[in-house]
């Protein structure tokens, strides 16, 4: 009776699903703990709870629930690179007789929560973060046009990370890969809670980036500043359009994927399994139709991002706007037609991997003139090396390289020898950290001294640029070396000690990308230590030539006091160069949204039902589904969602900016 | 010299600012349309995966019922006419929405809903009868794909009938103001985009699985 | 494509279709009518040919799907600036590659990846 119970209450939540025996984890949860407490214990010393609930959590601020998306960033960044440092360490050691120290069963856990880590929970929230800070202040715009809307998909988000996270210490993560294959993750070879942990945190968190991609377009369509054209726009708005038009085309696809494989496991359907006509290469069909397009979701933010620092710290107008532009929206197009060449080895034939494969190839032609575009900015341009455009020519080196063993790969007959080899991990690697993650370091030192009014520290932004750079190298050369050998991936063990130097090279790599990691952590740190002499007390510490550097840093809740009005593009340099002058008066009240705990709410009620789901406690689920739906509809019944900024309120608060900028030539 | 916002032309100075009129709003109140169209798009996505899906096993019987053996025709009939007759109904509202009766537009609404609702009685006997007969989800791919496809659409017309009587509620207690016209916009939306999906099921699903 | 970003003509700055009841009846009717043309098809079978059936009901389904959305959605030009015509067929597009796209890759794969008749490596 009493057993029936417990099952009833905790499904298949038993003793048994914490890992007690494995010391790693005993180890890692130690420390994770103690490291929780110390910051709960800080915050609760400090009083903080309410200032952290009012001001932080419940804000639908656009500026702030971008901060909020950049911290989650860097705090899953941690993890899922402590995730890559052990799966170095033990393809260093494990070669012959020495089986290493991850057992295969865990270290195919470790690949996979790499993986949806790095994607799902630090590079979509990086750029949806940056995304979010920025683009209201270079369109001239208070917020986002859905302000609430903003504050859930970011707690979605989180609940999803919560998920993932919960999955190391209850339970077990897929073995899957970070896209769950199928019939791999049908029930019958993955019974466990692994495939339902990624399929519940990825399903939650992936509504959350769909709603936040609707809204980042409407909000571009729609809340430009008056004469802003969309031939005005600031490159980086452009390639934020297309990268969340394109996520808003995809991710549908992705839930749908997700949605049959969970039918699948919990109902008994067949459209992934092996019998009664269920058809496994569908799932891989639909989860690439996602995951390319996905890649330059990620990409082309970071595209824009380089796109504004190279034209800033070159002091001229970035070269080729219009082709900017159509190279972006022929990169977003195209995108969607070569997600073949992501299983080219897997039978469709000469006909299909022929098309697909040239428009692989084709893909790299606007993306080689965008590369153009930037060097002919720098070309007699007035360069300043500092650490954003450092970070710029990072890119240029690595990512190029990147690139061309793509178009390298795009050969299916070369691809067949090529597929999941270690080599196709180092392409993809180079692209994406060449590509998107310098593209994100830069972005973030860049616009740093707006969120927070000080420079990062730039000793130890330097010591982060070197070791990310050189690491990189270190880490991935090898890599490409043994994959062209014919290495496989994911693999845990070795038995050819040839391949061991090459292996250990890498390891070293890894460590000095931590040096990098480290040192991007100090340069907050130092950063706040040394806020004095590191103040940005103009607003414009870079000489900027788009509309968030015509605001103070950081800026007024209401970013703008009066809507600017648009003549031309880069529209601050516009404004420095005419003779603008700062209003002190003539200000009006300004609308603005209320704080919510609406999405914080819905988004826990999101978790307990993925976490009810996960382990068969149907009771959980069911009252959080219910409950979601008390909650979202009796948010609709509250009308008292605005309040006004009194005038006199504005007037004090731009009488306390710094004298306006001298006009420069 | 102070800048104020500045007709333009006037000293020949360039305006740099927009004077704000007293209660014009550049928030969302403008934006909510075609943020909601983005969604439906997003949604009418998810419907092309699932109708992609259905595509691909349509013809993975494993054995078991076709569609020639399950699908009843008059009754899809009477369906589609029950959904189509809400989407005309919802189209007799729209006019006293606009011109703020409350009477009529909560009259044509509470018709649409018990349209709707009859369509959604009529699908869950049909799924029962099915299951009942053993071709259930399980059965086979084809059978997992139809209930999941016509059953995704069931749920999403369910959403709608929820939602039209949340907004029965508040049309009672509100009245037609800005916000409840703007909810209903997105309601109409909604409900007319369901039966566009419809067309494509009944179509694809019901009639054309019948004569392949 | 109107690139204004503020519209200021309205007091809700809405610029979406606006339907009259004539379009409204002119889109019933037509409905009605591409509804029971081809369950009328499918039901009686008059065409002996299940091809030629097929093609005319597809038609006729995307055909009501444009009546529909001109009729009781009111896409145009000028809704919202053209941007939900913009938005709408770039969805078409995506939707006639991802289930055109699907279909021709899994024919292929599934013809390609068929069991032999005397089992497997053979």
């Amino acid at each position: 009776m009493t057993d029936t119970l417990t099952k009833t209450i905790f499904g298949r939540l038993t003793w048994d699903s914490l890992p007690i025996h494995e010391p790693i984890l005993v180890g890692t949860f130690i420390v994770v703990a103690l490291g929780g407490l110390a910051v709960l214990a800080a915050i609760t010393r400090y009083r903080l709870w309410g200032y952290l609930w009012k001001e932080w959590f419940t804000s639908v601020d656009h500026k702030r629930i971008g901060i909020m998306y950049l911290v989650l960033g860097i705090i899953m960044l941690l993890r899922g690179f402590s995730d890559a440092l052990m799966m170095r360490g033990q393809q260093a050691v494990a070669f012959g007789s020495d089986q290493g120290f991850l057992p295969s069963h865990h270290y195919d856990q470790i690949f996979t929560a790499h993986g949806t880590i790095m994607i799902f929970f630090v590079a979509i929230p990086l750029v949806v973060g940056i995304v979010n800070f920025v683009m209201p202040l270079q369109i001239g715009a208070r917020d986002v046009a859905f302000p609430f809307l903003n504050n859930l998909s970011f707690w979605l988000t989180v609940a999803g990370a919560v998920l993932v996270m919960l999955s190391l210490f209850v339970g077990e993560f897929a073995r899957t890969g970070w896209l769950g294959y199928a019939p791999l993750s049908e029930l019958a070879y993955s019974p466990d809670t692994g495939v339902d942990y990624y399929l519940w945190s990825l399903q939650i968190a992936g509504v959350g980036t769909t709603l936040s991609a609707i809204n980042m377009v409407a909000t571009i369509i729609k809340m430009r500043a008056p004469g802003m054209t969309m031939m005005k726009m600031p490159v980086f708005c452009w390639t934020a359009l297309c990268s969340n038009a394109l996520a808003v085309a995809i991710f549908p696809a992705l839930t749908a994927a997700f949605f049959l494989l969970i039918l699948d496991r919990y109902a008994g359907t067949h459209f992934f399994t092996n019998q009664l006509g269920g058809a496994p290469m569908m799932y891989w069909n639909m989860v690439w139709i996602w995951g390319h397009p996905e890649v330059y979701v990620l990409v082309l933010p970071a595209f824009g991002i380089f796109s504004e620092i190279t034209s800033t710290f070159t002091g001229k107008r970035l070269f080729g706007y219009s082709s900017m532009v159509y190279a972006t929206v022929v990169i977003t197009i195209l995108s969607y037609l070569v997600w073949l060449h992501h299983f080219f080895t897997m039978g469709a034939g000469p006909s299909v991997n022929s098309f697909f494969g040239i428009a692989t190839m084709v893909i790299s032609i606007p993306t080689g003139a965008k590369i153009f575009n930037w060097l002919f900015t720098m070309y007699r341009g007035d360069i300043r090396f500092e650490l954003p455009m450092m970070w710029v020519v990072a890119f240029m080196l690595t990512f190029v390289i990147g690139g061309m063993t793509g178009v390298l790969l795009a050969i299916p007959p070369a691809d067949f020898v090529l597929h999941n080899s270690l080599f196709l991990v180092a392409h993809f690697h180079n692209v994406i950290i060449g590509g998107v993650v310098f593209g994100l370091f830069a972005g973030m030192v860049y616009w740093f001294p707006k969120a927070f009014g000080f420079k990062l520290d730039p000793f130890w932004g330097h010591v982060a640029f070197w070791g990310w750079t050189v690491g990189f190298w270190i880490a991935w050369a090898p890599i490409y070396i043994v994959g062209l050998m014919g290495t496989t991936r994911r693999v845990h063990h070795f038995d050819d000690l040839s391949l061991q130097p090459y292996f250990i090279v890498a390891a070293i790599g890894a460590v000095v990308i931590l040096i990098g990691i480290l040192g991007f952590v100090m340069s907050i740190i130092m950063g706040f230590v040394k806020r004095d002499q590191l103040r940005d007390t103009t607003g414009d510490p870079w000489e900027g030539r788009t509309l968030e550097w015509s605001t103070t840093s950081p800026p007024p809740a209401y970013n703008f006091a009066l809507t600017p009005v648009i003549h031309n593009l880069d529209a601050w340099y516009d404004m420095k160069t005419h003779g603008y002058q700062r209003p002190a008066e003539g200000f009006r009240p300004i609308h603005m949204p209320r704080n919510t705990g609406a999405g914080v709410i819905l988004s826990g009620l999101a978790f307990t039902l993925g976490f009810g789901m996960i382990w068969y406690m149907w009771w959980l689920a069911a009252l959080s589904f219910v409950g979601l739906f008390v909650v979202a509809i009796g948010h609709t019944f509250n009308f008292n969602r605005d309040y006004f900024i009194p005038a006199d309120e504005v007037t004090r608060t731009e009488s306390q900016r710094p004298q306006p900028l001298e006009a420069r030539a | 010299m102070t800048d104020r916002a500045l007709e333009p032309g006037e000293n020949g100075a360039i305006t740099w600012h927009q004077v704000e009129e007293e209660h014009h709003d550049h928030g969302g109140g403008g934006a909510t349309i075609l943020g909601f169209w983005i969604y439906l798009m997003s949604d009418a996505l998810i419907f092309a995966s699932l109708f992609a899906m259905f595509g691909v096993v349509s013809g993975s019987y494993a054995g078991g019922p076709t569609p020639r053996e399950v699908f009843e025709l008059p009754l899809v009939a009477l369906n589609t006419g029950f959904l189509l007759a809400s989407s005309i109904t919802f189209g007799q509202a729209i006019p006293h929405i606009e011109a703020g009766r409350v009477g009529p537009t909560r009259f044509w609404l509470a018709v649409t809903g018990l349209l709707g609702a009859a369509f959604i009685a009529v699908e869950l006997s049909e799924f029962a009868g099915l299951v009942a007969e053993g071709a259930g989800p399980q059965r086979s791919a084809f059978l997992s794909a139809f209930f999941t496809l016509v059953g995704t659409h069931g749920a999403h017309v369910t959403c709608g009938l929820i939602w039209l009587v949340t907004m029965l509620v508040q049309i009672g207690q509100r009245g037609l103001t800005a916000d409840t016209k703007r909810r209903l916009m997105c309601l109409s939306m909604f409900w007319h985009f369901l039966d566009i999906i419809w067309i494509g099921v009944f179509t694809f699903v019901y009639l054309y699985g019948v004569i392949r | 494509m109107s690139t204004s970003p503020t519209e200021t003509h309205h007091a809700h700055g809405d610029t979406h279709g606006h339907g009259s009841p004539r379009g409204y009846r002119i889109g019933a009717g037509l409905a009605i009518l591409l509804t029971i043309l081809p369950f009328w098809l499918v039901m009686a079978r008059p065409l002996s040919s299940p091809g030629l059936t097929a093609a005319l009901i597809f038609a006729l389904a995307l055909l009501q799907i444009v009546v529909h959305v001109t009729c009781f959605l009111h896409l145009d030009t000028r809704s919202e600036g053209g941007w939900t015509l913009l938005s709408f067929l770039f969805t078409t597009v995506i939707v006639v590659l991802t289930i055109g796209g699907s279909v021709w890759v899994m024919f292929h794969l599934n013809a390609n990846m068929m069991p032999m008749p005397n089992g497997p490596m053979h």
